[in-house]
């Protein structure tokens, strides 16, 4: 579903993503975890179409990101990081707006608004411009935009950063109800929450892979047997190797 | 072919849709063409004197258009990109799948209909002249046309200074002075000097590209292939930059 092949990115000295790979396969919720400025939502932009790589490549749905992009782009629905939205449109606008730069047209478009509506729990807030929306409600917007076309992989780039409890539980049941029939990616710092929701976590520290495994077998490398630990422990020890 | 195109211009009707929609959503539609009218108002009766001209025409009307665009247009199009880049939903654009050039368009577009509202507005003045005496109207609508076509020169490059710099006020000043620039190198003042130094055929060519010389035939009522062709080329030139402009933003 997703293959990432050594992407790398470099910004001008800073050399923030330096060969990652991995694959997704369809029902694996993956959580891309790591400290800021890690090269999480670097890679994420990169797989997304949004930055080019320097080199390396990601196929989505067997599409390459670099020579078939606007196909690749289609297979794909991304959540970027602080979930940008036009605040001047109301969230049906806007799904609309993202419905037909998608090509989506008649009721096929009509079908898609609506299930991601109902999907992402909207529907309370439809007449309401997005600038005025609680942080949890936009959030949810963009999620709903990521979700609109049903697409076969999902990207998405810390989709519970500033929700309260109820919101991050109402996100992780949506992901939860969607993990079956797709490949998801998600970007996260509240580690507490991945092994609520993912089925594989990944760690990234200065722009490399530093470990791949189930977020439990992780767990269980740190002394006191916390995900946290685990994450401390691997990111000290690759600055500690880089230093 | 046609799989071609539609991969290009992919997302055009939406783009224009909802720029256009953006203009309208916010006052900022009602405010360019509230003082954008009443800017062209006070130029036309103080400074030209409609009234007192003796004749029945609206070159009072026109001749201010080029000076008037050049000042308005940019505070148009400044947002058309620079918008998306501060709000961050340049990254939400660039990861669907569209073409470049149907996004350029799409904005330039919404902007270039805003503008053609504010002209359609002055029809009032139209009206007045034909109530004074009886103007030459196949003339006055070809000038109308002509004037839109600057416009659209004009506004094509707010939005690809707006690609260029991604700040608002920055974009808006860089493009008053680049639209500066190739309205008044057709002024007589600037013409001179440009003859002292480069002879008279440096000032024919400077003249050449400037939008006062182009708009001068279609003030007076004459069509100029000569002058649709630069406008619409000139538009053509600085929406191909813009479409490059923003491409370089995947580079990062």
């Amino acid at each position: 579903m997703l293959d990432i092949q050594r992407l790398e990115k470099s910004f001008g000295a800073k050399h923030a993503v330096r060969g990652v790979s991995f694959r997704l396969e369809k029902g694996t919720v993956l959580g891309f975890l790591g400290p800021n400025g890690a090269g999480k939502s670097t890679t994420m932009r990169m797989i997304a179409g949004v930055l080019e790589p320097d080199s390396g490549d990601a196929l989505i749905d067997g599409k390459s990101i670099l020579s078939n992009r606007r196909e690749a782009q289609r297979a794909l629905g991304y959540l970027p990081e602080g979930a940008p939205l036009y605040e001047d449109m109301t969230p049906p606008e806007f799904l609309v707006f993202m419905a037909s730069a998608r090509g989506m047209n008649g009721i096929a478009r009509k079908n898609g608004v609506e299930r991601a509506i109902a999907d992402a729990r909207i529907s309370t807030v439809c007449d309401q411009r997005i600038g005025s929306l609680s942080k949890g409600y936009r959030r949810r917007v963009g999620l709903a935009g990521a979700i609109l076309h049903d697409p076969p992989v999902l990207l998405l780039d810390e989709p519970t950063d500033g929700l309260d409890p109820n919101q991050k539980r109402a996100v992780r049941a949506l992901i939860a109800r969607m993990a079956p029939h797709k490949a998801i990616l998600i970007s996260t710092h509240t580690l507490t929450e991945v092994p609520a929701m993912c089925t594989r976590a990944i760690v990234v520290d200065r722009g490399m892979v530093i470990a791949d495994d189930t977020p439990e077998a992780l767990a269980r490398q740190s002394e006191d047997g916390t995900l946290e630990g685990a994450f401390t422990r691997l990111t000290d020890q690759a600055e500690a190797e880089s230093a | 072919m046609m799989m071609w195109l539609r991969e290009q211009f992919g997302g055009f009707t939406a783009t224009y849709r909802r720029e256009l929609g953006a203009y309208f959503a916010t006052p900022m539609a009602y405010v360019f063409l509230a003082v954008f009218l009443l800017a062209l108002g006070v130029f036309t009766w103080e400074a030209s004197r409609f009234f007192d001209t003796g004749s029945a025409d609206l070159a009072p009307f026109f001749v201010w258009h080029p000076w008037l665009y050049m000042i308005f247009l940019p505070a148009l199009a400044m947002r058309l990109w620079a918008d998306e880049r501060s709000a961050g939903t340049d990254e939400l654009l660039l990861s669907l799948p569209l073409g470049m050039p149907g996004l350029v368009l799409g904005k330039l577009l919404a902007a270039w209909t805003v503008a053609g509202v504010g002209l359609a507005l002055t029809a009032p003045m139209w009206v007045t002249v034909n109530v004074l005496g009886s103007p030459d109207n196949a003339a006055i609508m070809l000038t109308y046309l002509v004037s839109f076509l600057m416009a659209g020169a004009y506004l094509s490059i707010g939005a690809a200074i707006s690609a260029l710099t991604g700040s608002q006020v920055t974009a808006f000043v860089i493009s008053v002075v680049i639209a500066f620039v190739f309205t008044a190198a057709g002024w007589p003042l600037v013409l001179s000097g440009v003859k002292s130094v480069f002879g008279t055929g440096g000032a024919e060519l400077v003249a050449s590209f400037s939008f006062l010389t182009q708009f001068e035939g279609a003030q007076r009522g004459v069509l100029e292939l000569r002058a649709v062709v630069f406008f619409l080329g000139f538009t053509a030139f600085w929406a191909t930059l813009n479409g490059l402009w923003a491409t370089r933003q995947r580079l990062g």
